[in-house]
């Protein structure tokens, strides 16, 4: 008998992530990509820090920082911890979409009248498409895959903050190992056909390019 | 880039060269702990005379993913269990090369950093304040098995089971309560006296008579063969003075 909380609870955990993002770096990403100010560097690096950090020095400063709020050990202190934890895998990719598009297709727009934030979205962003789907895909997959983060600041409540990678790792450690291989194959089959997936639409996507 | 490549090769070359210096190092002995044994053990081993280039090297986690690992053929050398089971479990596997010793019997405590838990003892955990309380892993660390029995014994289990928190081991389990993020821990008593927890909260005891005994024990494993220091550590922690050392940390007889 399977448990599927802690994969129903993953799978919450990566979606609610996912859209948050993509509403939080749309403008990021654009802001990044077409500002001009001076501090933009420091920015980026900040962004891209979670890459390269060991999730140990975000699991850290979460704890201290979530721990006066009661908002540690619970889905949405989770929510707040994957936020950070996903952001480069979602503004990294639409970054470099809105950097490969020539700046004529934004001016030209601009020249028929249009504003900014409907170039933005009539525009820009229907010619990203590749990079919109590559950063949705990146941002959920490495939601679901996250353990370092969940393990220091979850307390690996069952139903609440006991996600899939806990899981196998706590049946794991109780020597269940036909149950942890149930989750791991799981997982495995799961992120697999995502990835090839993103793999197989963006090949369909890059092959007539109108652009050059 | 071919200026770069001899400087990259000179790199990778000492690199290997270090890895690889043949050296004759001090005499090593791996330690698997309970994580309950976290400052115990370190006196233990500042009181070990090593006049005799023994290194003794410490880690620490739960009884239960130790098995785990031992089992699994870890190269350590000696097992401190807080919990007589694994080790027992070690011996019919024939990972072991000596009998148990046992070298204590661990106790739990109501740890809290905002709290008194003396003035309510167990009932603390009922405080409307109290929204979360940590506990060790009951899946693999004793220290948590012991505790949900100690809920159990006062029937506080069902009402208190919402405001769990898991830690995986006791020590992370007494983190979650000593930076506040827990407001009530269930932890050794061994931690609970380390001069860290003991400045920064009050900790109350839990009668024995609430769970099975903590029977501690330790094991000479197969990987110590002709390990000269290791059997020097496991007749060293037998001595009168690391009886005492023990004794301060908490563990009874």
């Amino acid at each position: 008998m399977t448990d599927w909380q802690p994969l129903w609870l993953s799978f919450r955990l990566a979606s609610i992530t996912t859209m948050l993002l993509l509403v939080i770096s749309i403008p990021l990403a654009y802001w990044l990509a077409y500002s001009r100010r001076r501090g933009k560097a420091v920015i980026e690096a900040l962004i891209s820090l979670p890459m390269v950090l060991p999730p140990t020095v975000l699991g850290f400063y979460l704890l201290i920082a979530l721990s006066p709020s009661h908002l540690v050990f619970t889905f949405t202190g989770l929510v707040i911890a994957s936020l950070f934890y996903s952001l480069p895998f979602m503004v990294n990719p639409l970054l470099s979409g809105f950097k490969s598009l020539p700046p004529a297709l934004r001016e030209a727009s601009y020249t028929l009248g249009k504003s900014s934030s409907t170039t933005l979205i009539k525009v820009l962003l229907p010619n990203i498409r590749p990079s919109l789907l590559t950063g949705i895909v990146l941002s959920f997959a490495h939601t679901i895959g996250e353990f370092g983060v969940v393990l220091m600041i979850g307390g690996n409540i069952p139903g609440r903050t006991r996600l899939a990678s806990l899981a196998i790792y706590d049946e794991m450690e109780s020597m269940n190992y036909a149950a942890a291989s149930k989750y791991a194959l799981i997982l495995f089959t799961f992120s697999f056909s995502i990835l090839m997936i993103v793999h197989l639409v963006n090949h369909h996507f890059s092959k007539p390019d109108p652009l050059s | 880039m071919s200026r770069f490549l001899p400087i990259l090769y000179c790199c990778l070359g000492l690199t290997l060269l270090s890895a690889s210096r043949p050296a004759t190092p001090p005499q090593e002995v791996l330690v698997a702990a309970a994580a309950d044994l976290k400052f115990a053990m370190d006196s233990l081993v500042k009181a070990f005379p090593t006049g005799n280039d023994i290194s003794i090297k410490l880690v620490y986690g739960s009884s239960g993913n130790f098995y785990e690992q031992i089992s699994n053929d870890a190269p350590f050398d000696i097992f401190f269990s807080a919990d007589l089971g694994y080790p027992q479990k070690l011996e019919q596997q024939h990972k072991t090369l000596s009998p148990i010793k046992p070298y204590g019997t661990g106790q739990l405590v109501l740890w809290s950093k905002k709290l008194d838990p003396s003035k309510e003892g167990m009932n603390t955990l009922l405080l409307p304040s109290v929204t979360h309380i940590a506990i060790a892993n009951p899946a693999h660390a004793p220290y948590g098995q012991r505790a949900e029995e100690s809920l159990k014994h006062y029937q506080l289990y069902d009402k208190v089971r919402e405001k769990l928190v898991i830690g995986e081991n006791i020590s992370q389990t007494a983190q979650f309560a000593s930076t506040g993020a827990a407001d009530v821990g269930i932890i050794a008593l061994s931690l609970a006296l380390s001069p860290q927890l003991q400045k920064e909260g009050k900790y109350w005891l839990i009668p024995s008579a609430a769970h099975q005994p903590l029977k501690q024990g330790f094991v000479l494993l197969q990987h110590a063969k002709g390990n000269e220091g290791a059997k020097k550590f496991a007749a060293f922690i037998e001595s009168d003075r690391a009886r005492a050392i023990l004794k301060y940390f908490g563990f009874g007889e």
